[in-house]
């Protein structure tokens, strides 16, 4: 068995993994975003259809990665479904399996919560999560994305 | 999208290989497998022997056999070596091009080439093969699924 697979526990976020969760983030994405993810965190904790898991090392607890899920309902007509908010591993820990796991984690919960397919958005350019998200078998789906600058 | 026929021929022949990097296939296999013409494969296969991604297995049952990273490779590499997808050789302007009407519809036509050009850089070899076993389970699973419902109502 792949190495991380055995030493990598996936579980439901607490508070206490607020700081690592952010500063995972913030290495990733270059800005540290705290409201964002103590808001974050109180919408999903113990809430129905809404999931914030992290994964962490055993030795140590240390966690490396984190992945939001929700349930979405009739927005523009579509069929309840999960949506994957949120996904991150330690850049220092990928090409584990990491991210893999969280994401099977996520697609359990959502599917306990009765919903059939999983989506997300990702940007054009994000090479590395595009990669990752068709690596588990997602594809272009049925909505697009549509914007317009406002000023 | 339409790609070009080099480009479809250096997809099959690449993904067929790589399915099973221990295999050797001759062209032949190949062209037959994909019902295309041999002598317009075995000019791909040297583009994709030239690039370093298939390599030729001299003598009796030699072929070509995969040896490039099919989890580091995506469809855009692929489709790179035979066609420009990038627009970067077209120079020329198109007639019309500089009008209002004409510049809105490059806006919107270079929406769908990006959307194109992501989708390929993002799918990997090893995605794509994963992503026909999970279409096959998947209809195995349903078929099985509806056949039981089918038996339940009897």
């Amino acid at each position: 068995m792949n190495e991380a697979l055995q030493t990598v526990g996936i579980r439901p976020a607490n508070e206490a993994d607020l700081p690592a969760v952010i500063a995972l983030d913030a290495e990733m994405t270059g800005i540290a975003k705290g409201t964002f993810w103590t808001d974050t965190f109180g919408r999903t904790s113990d809430r129905a259809g809404r999931h914030f898991l992290v994964a962490e090392e055993p030795k140590g607890g240390l966690v490396r990665g984190y992945i939001v899920g929700e349930v979405r309902a009739y927005e523009f007509g579509s069929e309840p479904c999960g949506w994957v908010v949120a996904i991150g591993v330690d850049p220092r820990f990928r090409v584990r399996r990491m991210g893999e796991r969280l994401f099977e984690a996520m697609c359990d919960c959502l599917r306990a919560d009765g919903v059939a397919t999983v989506r997300t958005m990702v940007a054009r350019e994000d090479r590395l999560d595009m990669a990752f998200f068709r690596a588990q078998g997602m594809m272009a789906g049925p909505f697009i994305e549509l914007e317009k600058p406002l000023d | 999208m339409k790609l070009q026929k080099a480009t479809r021929y250096g997809l099959y022949a690449v993904l067929e290989l790589a399915r099973d990097p221990e295999r050797q296939i001759s062209a032949t296999d190949i062209a037959g497998r994909y019902g295309i013409s041999t002598n317009h494969l075995a000019k791909v296969m040297r583009d994709l022997g030239r690039a370093g991604l298939v390599e030729a297995a001299r003598g009796a049952g030699g072929g070509y056999r995969f040896i490039g990273n099919p989890r580091r490779i995506t469809l855009l590499d692929i489709v790179r070596l035979f066609e420009d997808i990038e627009g970067n050789g077209s120079s020329a302007k198109e007639p019309g091009e500089d009008t209002d009407i004409g510049a809105a519809l490059d806006l919107v036509l270079s929406e769908i080439d990006d959307i194109a050009r992501a989708t390929l850089s993002a799918v990997t070899l090893s995605t794509l093969l994963k992503t026909m076993q999970w279409r096959d389970e998947r209809t195995q699973r349903l078929r099985a699924r509806s056949l039981a419902s089918s038996a339940d109502r009897i």
